[in-house]
């Protein structure tokens, strides 16, 4: 493998680490309006993500981070891109992070202000970038010098659309199967029932997703095997993850909707690749993992230094979630055992 | 206005913001670390109360840091898109390690410290607050190296067009980052140090939990006068550096137009006319920047005018001279902050020492309001740095006109501009109230019902 290829590899895992890490707390803050019934289940939910929504966060910054280090070109025409997209995505981030720290820091009755903002910083996010990542699989008006300037029914169009309500779907049934397995209490009870209508949703949606990828991009021209497997791979997940929930296996059922997002998104990048951004205009024109790289210095300096860092990062990330292992109940005081 | 200069203003007004809280975290996360030893080996409540009052503050900055910090990774490609395809075999290292080796780091253990108190072996709890102001000083680190990279480009070689990288740890060791690492950390030291030491001083002056702030005052104190003498002996190297790294920086600092007498005198204050090219009246200290500028009582210092002939042989044509009252008042208003600063600090220890600082209610009003002197200094520090650097964004590689978006038009930048700035507007208001109901409440030690529940952790989330 060379490092180009490498690179593009870990671009793809950092995402797929973000949406399914970030795509639970996404869906918790979801489900405090979706799910919890009171002030006080709302507290119970955020409580289940209160360690770890910051360092989930973190995944896209690295994620953005390695881009521009090793595909600087992906990383210049994709931000100044979707400009206006990104503008709301950073707004909507910014309100959900403050969220989460202010909400109990004033006066209780701004608290459930600071919850509203937390479920639309939840929501908008993964919708914009459902919308990103389906509109650049399709193909975005780049030009021989790699600026793109797009239109409004280049950023929204149907697929696009799908795709961003398909991520909002999936992230909402990740965070509901991690509530079930976090919480106790009526609000576990609660979410096992929205489950089961919820992957309902899911199932459709993703049928139409892969349609509409079929209609709308190459990626099954692209990658004749690989995509329809993967695709299928995120439907049988889902399907796997009704019968657990109904069995009541919890665990099993958050790592087949952990499966789901993993499928999704590696149908994404497994087609995308070699090219990290599809050009509308002119295939001549496209970004790949070669035109768009850095030097092969700089790739072997990232090499040496991510790989040596990863393991420490994710050894104690895991370790943090070993430590709040419990389950979060609604009578106990809130971030405390 | 034109695209850059909204871009321009955009960049300026994201940073400097995102730059309050910067320092006031690495700052205060640092004092809670202490606090939180000192809890741990003399195990005295005192500690305790301290570190959580100081840590809910330290919380409330971090958040806005973070949040703010997310727009500063995604605005070199959203803005400066010719910059990022210009600089980003070498300038996306450092933001990428930052990342994994930083902001993973902070993240994680935060959550670990917040939530961790009562799971955890008491040890590896101290362990998680140090971590994370190692992690807030580690993150400085690379995004000063990503700076320097930018004052003083070297490890590197143009090729095809675009900067690469061709030696890691000359880019690792540039001198610019030995100078400007000490001098921002230091600086952060302070702010942290000011925070505590004026909300100290004014729930002294009000008689609230004496022992508590008092000792709290006394920490922030000693720290206030380490950092103050570290950013000024660092602020001299830097500057000692410039004059041969970054010499227009310098003069333009100075208002010297015309090369410098041997020896050089140093100008307190004076009136620029920068489209004549020429102060109308300017006082001066005689020997003075002989001495700042090489430890010595003569050598001359180039001026702006000569600079701009050697730049427009160096680099062709064009006006190689930055904007230069800005960067001459920013420089004086940066140092007069770090002296006052100085001075206060030395006055508090005075007073420690002598066991009179309940009586100064003078002096403890004086602190209430020098919290305000090292936002001021850090941002005209900044203000210096970037304004210094013009019309180059990557010293005498490429300059700012050359950056920008081609593809981002004034409509786009004036939406995101009031959609930033309106929210920047709003998280201020919400963070200054926070701030001065937690203030005005006081320590845990107040509130009535303490006793079997962690209050800390319901201040942070809870209930």
């Amino acid at each position: 493998m060379s490092l180009n290829e490498l690179w593009f590899l870990l671009v793809a895992v950092l995402f797929i680490g973000f949406f399914i890490l970030e795509g639970f707390d996404f869906g918790v803050g979801m489900s405090t309006r979706f799910l919890a019934r009171n002030q006080r289940e709302r507290d119970q939910l955020v409580t289940t993500i209160g360690p770890f929504w910051d360092a989930n966060e973190v995944w896209l910054i690295t994620a953005g981070g390695a881009i521009f280090a090793a595909f600087p070109e992906w990383y210049a025409t994709m931000f100044s891109g979707y400009y206006l997209p990104f503008v709301l995505f950073l707004l909507a981030l910014i309100v959900r992070g403050v969220a989460f720290e202010f909400r109990h820091k004033v006066d209780t009755k701004w608290t459930s202000l600071w919850d509203w903002m937390i479920f639309i910083g939840s929501i908008v996010p993964a919708f914009v970038l459902g919308v990103l990542f389906t509109s650049l699989v399709r193909g975005m008006p780049i030009d021989a010098s790699a600026n793109m300037y797009a239109g409004f029914t280049d950023y929204f169009n149907l697929y696009s659309i799908v795709g961003g309500i398909a991520m909002v779907v999936i992230c909402f049934v990740h965070g509901l199967t991690y509530i079930g397995l976090r919480t106790e209490g009526p609000i576990r009870e609660r979410a096992q029932k929205m489950l089961t209508k919820m992957y309902i949703v899911l199932l459709v949606g993703l049928l139409a997703f892969a349609v509409l990828t079929y209609v709308s991009t190459d990626l099954f021209e692209a990658r004749p095997l690989a995509t329809p497997l993967l695709l299928f791979g995120a439907v049988v997940t889902t399907a796997l993850a009704y019968f657990f929930t109904g069995k009541r296996m919890e665990g099993w059922a958050f790592t087949m909707t952990t499966g789901t997002i993993l499928f999704t998104i590696s149908t994404l990048f497994v087609g995308l690749f070699p090219r990290v951004m599809i050009s509308s205009i002119s295939s001549d024109f496209n970004l790949t993992i070669m035109n768009a790289s850095s030097s092969p210095y700089t790739l072997k300096v990232m090499t040496i230094v991510s790989l040596t860092l990863l393991p420490f990062v994710l050894g104690y990330q895991i370790w943090s979630y070993y430590i709040f292992r419990k389950r979060v109940s609604d009578s106990e005081p809130v971030g405390h055992e | 206005m034109e695209i850059l200069d909204l871009a321009r203003f955009q960049y300026a007004a994201t940073t400097i913001y995102h730059f309050f809280f910067v320092p006031l975290s690495i700052g205060l996360v640092f004092l809670v670390a202490i606090m939180e030893t000192l809890y741990f080996f003399k195990k005295k409540e005192i500690y305790l109360d301290m570190a959580k009052f100081w840590g809910n503050i330290f919380l409330i900055s971090f958040a806005v840091g973070v949040v703010t910090g997310i727009i500063q990774e995604f605005q070199f490609g959203m803005n400066w898109s010719e910059y990022s395809r210009f600089v980003g075999d070498v300038f996306g290292v450092p933001l990428a390690i930052e990342a994994l080796l930083a902001f993973f780091m902070e993240s994680t253990f935060i959550g670990v410290w917040m939530f961790g108190r009562n799971r955890l072996p008491k040890w590896v709890h101290l362990m998680s607050i140090w971590l994370v102001s190692i992690g807030t000083m580690l993150s400085a680190l690379w995004i000063l190296a990503a700076n320097s990279f930018m004052q003083e480009p070297v490890g590197i070689a143009v090729v095809d067009g675009k900067a690469t990288l061709v030696d890691i740890w000359a880019f690792l060791t540039n001198p610019q980052l030995l100078v400007e690492f000490p001098h921002t950390i230091f600086g952060a030291f302070a702010t942290g140090a000011f925070v505590v030491g004026g909300i100290s001083a004014y729930k002294l002056m009000k008689k609230k939990d004496i022992e508590l702030f008092k000792r709290s005052f006394t920490i922030a104190t000693v720290l206030g006068m380490v950092a103050g003498l570290g950013i000024a002996f660092t602020g001299h190297w830097q500057a000692q550096h410039l004059v041969s790294s970054q010499p227009m920086k310098i003069a333009a600092s100075e208002g010297l137009w015309e090369d410098s007498g041997d020896p050089a005198s140093w100008s307190l204050i004076a009136d620029i006319d920068e489209e004549n090219k020429t102060n109308n009246w300017s006082v001066e200290i005689p020997y003075l920047l002989s001495l700042l500028s090489y430890n010595s009582f003569n050598g001359s210092v180039e001026g702006m005018n000569t600079l701009q002939e050697r730049y427009t042989e160096l680099y062709g044509e064009g006006d190689y001279i930055p904007p230069v009252a800005p960067v001459y008042w920013s420089f004086r208003v940066m140092t007069f902050g770090g002296g006052i600063m100085i001075l206060l600090s030395m006055v508090g220890l005075f007073l420690l020492k002598r066991k009179k600082i309940m009586e100064n209610t003078w002096y403890l009003k004086l602190m209430l309001g020098a919290i305000s002197l090292p936002f001021i200094a850090n941002t005209a520090g900044w203000i210096m740095t970037e304004i210094g650097r013009q019309p180059w964004t990557v010293m005498g590689l490429f300059t700012t006109a050359q950056s920008v978006s081609p593809n981002v038009t004034a409509t786009d930048l004036w939406i995101s501009i009031i959609a930033f700035l309106g929210a920047y507007t709003v998280l201020a208001i919400v963070l200054i109230t926070l701030i001065v109901k937690q203030v005005k409440k006081g320590p845990y030690k107040d509130v009535e019902d303490k006793p079997d529940v962690d209050l800390f952790n319901k201040e942070a989330f809870g209930q």
